[in-house]
């Protein structure tokens, strides 16, 4: 579902003497259907950037990066946009809203985007806002105001509304209690088995050895020079 | 409601734009500028005043006369059309939203007057349909019904922009430009505009360019992005794309110097 | 034509034989397209602008020696605008003149249109002190131009929409637009709404004249002029609804009329000419009293 070959990428810096930055080199990994895999490495050694570029957030300096029949490397904003409508979903960790939106709303959107009648998709979005436990009091209003825990709950509830064929989840169990820990992973194994690919970083080791089948550390992927 | 799903398959784009160039003199308003819009997409234009952004608009829009270029709108030649054409165009499938909507608003006609106008331009002769209709326009921009009868004058700000976009999208035209539409708004004012903008845009498949100094704007409003200087585009991409990983100088300073809440 | 009244008079009909002639193509101009306004010289007339200076420039490159003119101000023959007109032509011109409709050639009216009906060769001059029906709207006359141009008229609906959504109806009264032929829409000048129908179908020549906006526009005979509607609110005449205190009419347009300090009124024909022929057939109103023989 996801294959990267020796895929680059390098910031360069124009308000800095336009210094290049190489940041990643031969990037190589594949995630099957109903897989699930997890990238490891110190903080900074580039497990983000490597996601936002699957995601087409980052651009690539080279090499090709395959999402379903699109390269994300290569390919017109408008497909990229199609993708992420269709097939690949992000839970990053930060919640990007329009201010004032319920959080019924933002949880569907994915849904709408697609079509879904509304009641369909609002059915969708309780029914997960349910099982990651944000009391429905809370539905009619904007995220923008919860509590950190609450805001991740949502972010997850919006990445899983849509079943995506695959998944990014960039810390999904990151400052949540045990028991919506739990709900998180159930929901990752779900996906799994549904046939879902997903690509994640989980610093949460327990998180790691249950869900994820293989480990990538991208330590391997950083360039010589700048190591 | 498969809008966007069908909008994304559709081989064609609605607009296609190739080497507009527009000169004041020996000042260059934009040069060059070449770019595609497909149906149901949302194209954000930024960069600072004098970029040539609303120079662009109002050349697409055909307020100006391009120098160079074309512009071609569902296969036709757009520089090209009779004035009758293009007005037609801009009474039903364009609509133009401006900054300020006295610009866009006639102060003196009721709202539901205003709501009303373009449906009696292109023909609509039924005061009940008519007044229907402004009716649930008006509802789908939360403004209240009672209002109906009441001049854009007596409106705030807000509402005013909320009547100038219902009153642009009566016809369900297909290509809505936008220049600044929040501008002058207060901030909570702003978000509420947005999430109306991004409603429609969602449910009535809307193609929109919208022109904005501010960057939180196109991030939540627009798919795709254009960074224009000096009447030049830059850098083009994916909205987010470009905000996050610029490639330009000029766009890694205008990211740069943004204020961090 | 040429003809001077006495040496050292005016030109026959006060203009100049060239600006006679400009008036006159821009007039053929106007028949030639019915509704449209033709710009022309308008020239400086001893009367100030809004006393008919453009009705009496059509009148007066309309005239030949033979004419019998009538002019009537709101429908009557006896008012100051209508008696210093009628003598003006009298003095420049000396055709013949008569308050009688039907016995005249060239009628020029201020707001209204003679009940009696006009016939084919009659010339129906309007005095008009606003040509453009879009101003209300759109000020800019560049616009305006356009619009026509391009026959962009859903403002004029826009107007109507507001008086049904102020007053329930269509309450413009006077002035009521009009799509002429299907293409131009005109302002037929203040007339009330009641005259509009003999606007449309009229056998007579119907010519407009502003002065002061320098505009003539004209309806040739037999040319349908429809009053702008909407299909739920057609459109609709209006009058007193009363009958002619005088004559006694009941289809005739009324002028109301105060009587004394104690609420006392009373409804007449505003066309003089058609109440005093149908009192002189011995129609009577309600408050009709014959003056007395030999009463000053």
């Amino acid at each position: 579902m996801i294959r990267i070959e020796n895929l680059s990428k390098s910031f360069t810096l124009h308000n800095q003497g336009g210094a290049v930055i190489p940041v990643m080199t031969g990037v190589a990994l594949t995630v099957s259907a109903g897989e699930c895999v997890g990238l490891t490495g110190q903080s900074g050694a580039g497990k983000s950037t490597l996601m936002r570029m699957v995601y087409g957030n980052y651009l690539t300096a080279g090499g090709r990066l395959v999402v379903g029949d699109t390269d994300v490397a290569s390919a017109e904003p408008r497909q990229i946009i199609a993708l992420r409508r269709h097939t690949l979903g992000y839970v990053s960790q930060f919640l990007r809203v329009v201010p004032r939106v319920p959080t019924l709303d933002v949880v569907a959107e994915p849904l709408l985007a697609l079509g879904t009648p509304a009641t369909e998709a609002r059915g969708r979005a309780a029914s997960l806002l349910k099982r990651l436990n944000i009391p429905d009091r809370l539905w009619a209003l904007s995220p923008t105001t919860f509590s950190g825990g609450e805001q991740q709950r949502v972010n997850i509830a919006r990445g899983f509304a849509h079943a995506y064929p695959a998944l990014l989840l960039d810390e999904p169990t990151a400052s949540l209690d045990a028991a919506n820990r739990e709900v998180v992973l159930t929901l990752i194994e779900e996906a799994k088995a549904r046939g879902a690919a997903i690509l994640g970083i989980f610093h949460d080791e327990g998180a790691r050895a249950r869900v994820c089948d293989r480990l990538v550390d991208v330590t391997g992927f950083t360039p010589k020079a700048a190591a | 409601m498969t809008v966007m799903g069908k909008v994304v398959a559709t081989e064609q784009p609605l607009l296609k734009v190739e080497g507009l160039t527009k000169r004041y003199g020996p000042r260059i308003g934009c040069a060059d500028v070449s770019f595609d819009l497909w149906p149901g997409e949302v194209l954000g234009i930024v960069g600072e005043s004098g970029s040539g952004k609303s120079t662009l608009l109002s050349c697409l829009a055909g307020h100006q006369r391009a120098d160079l270029g074309r512009v071609s709108y569902d296969g036709r030649d757009v520089l090209a059309m009779s004035e009758t054409e293009r007005r037609r165009l801009s009474r039903t499938d364009w609509a133009y939203v401006h900054q300020n909507p006295r610009d866009g608003l006639r102060m003196g006609v009721s709202a539901g007057g205003n709501v009303g106008e373009r449906l009696m331009a292109v023909g609509a002769r039924h005061y009940g349909e008519i007044r229907g209709k402004a009716l649930d326009w008006l509802g789908r921009v939360e403004i209240a019904a009672d209002r109906v009868d009441d001049r854009p004058s007596a409106f705030s700000g807000g509402m005013q922009q909320r009547l100038q976009i219902a009153r642009n999208l009566v016809t369900s035209p297909r290509l809505v430009c936008m220049d600044e539409p929040t501008g002058g708004l207060d901030v909570s004012v702003q978000a509420r505009l947005l999430d109306l903008l991004r409603g429609l845009v969602r449910d009535l498949g809307l193609s929109v360019i919208i022109v904005t100094h501010d960057l939180a704007v196109v991030r939540l409003l627009a798919h795709r992005l254009m960074v224009m200087k000096s009447g030049r585009v830059v850098e083009q991409g994916l909205t987010d794309q470009v905000l996050d990983d610029p490639q330009h100088a000029y766009t890694q300073l205008l990211v740069s110097s943004v204020l961090q809440v | 034509m040429t003809e001077h009244l006495a040496a050292g008079a005016y030109n026959f009909a006060y203009l100049d034989e060239q600006t006679k002639r400009m008036i006159r193509r821009a007039i053929l101009k106007g028949i030639a397209v019915p509704g449209y306004q033709v710009p022309f010289a308008s020239r400086e007339m001893p009367m100030p602008y809004g006393w008919g200076t453009g009705g009496v420039q059509v009148t007066a490159a309309c005239l030949v020696p033979e004419d019998r003119l009538k002019v009537i101000d709101q429908g009557a023959d006896d008012t100051t605008n209508a008696v210093s007109i009628r003598r003006f032509f009298q003095r420049t011109a000396g055709v013949a003149v008569t308050e009688a409709t039907g016995q005249a050639t060239v009628i020029q009216t201020r707001h209204r249109i003679p009940e009696s009906a006009l016939k084919q060769g009659q010339i129906l001059v309007y005095q008009v002190p606003i040509p453009e029906p879009l101003r209300f709207l759109e000020p800019r006359e560049t616009e305006t131009r356009k619009m026509h141009e391009l026959e962009e008229y859903g403002l004029m609906h826009v107007k109507l929409y507001e008086d049904i959504a102020r007053h329930g109806q269509i309450a413009t009264s006077y002035a009521y637009p009009v799509r002429v032929e299907g293409r131009y829409v005109m302002d037929p000048s203040p007339i009330p709404k009641f005259d509009n129908p003999k606007l449309s179908g009229n056998p007579a020549i119907q010519l407009f004249g502003a002065g002061r906006e320098q505009r003539i526009y004209a309806l040739p005979p037999w040319t349908q002029a429809v009053s702008l509607d909407f299909d739920d609110h057609p459109f609709e005449t209006s009058k007193a609804p009363h009958d002619c205190d005088l004559c006694g009419a009941k289809d005739s347009y009324l002028d109301e009329v105060i009587t004394d300090d104690q609420g006392g009124r009373m409804f007449v024909c505003s066309d003089t000419d058609y109440c005093a022929g149908r009192r002189a057939r011995g129609m009577k109103g309600r408050l009709w009293a014959p003056e007395p023989e030999g009463a000053a």
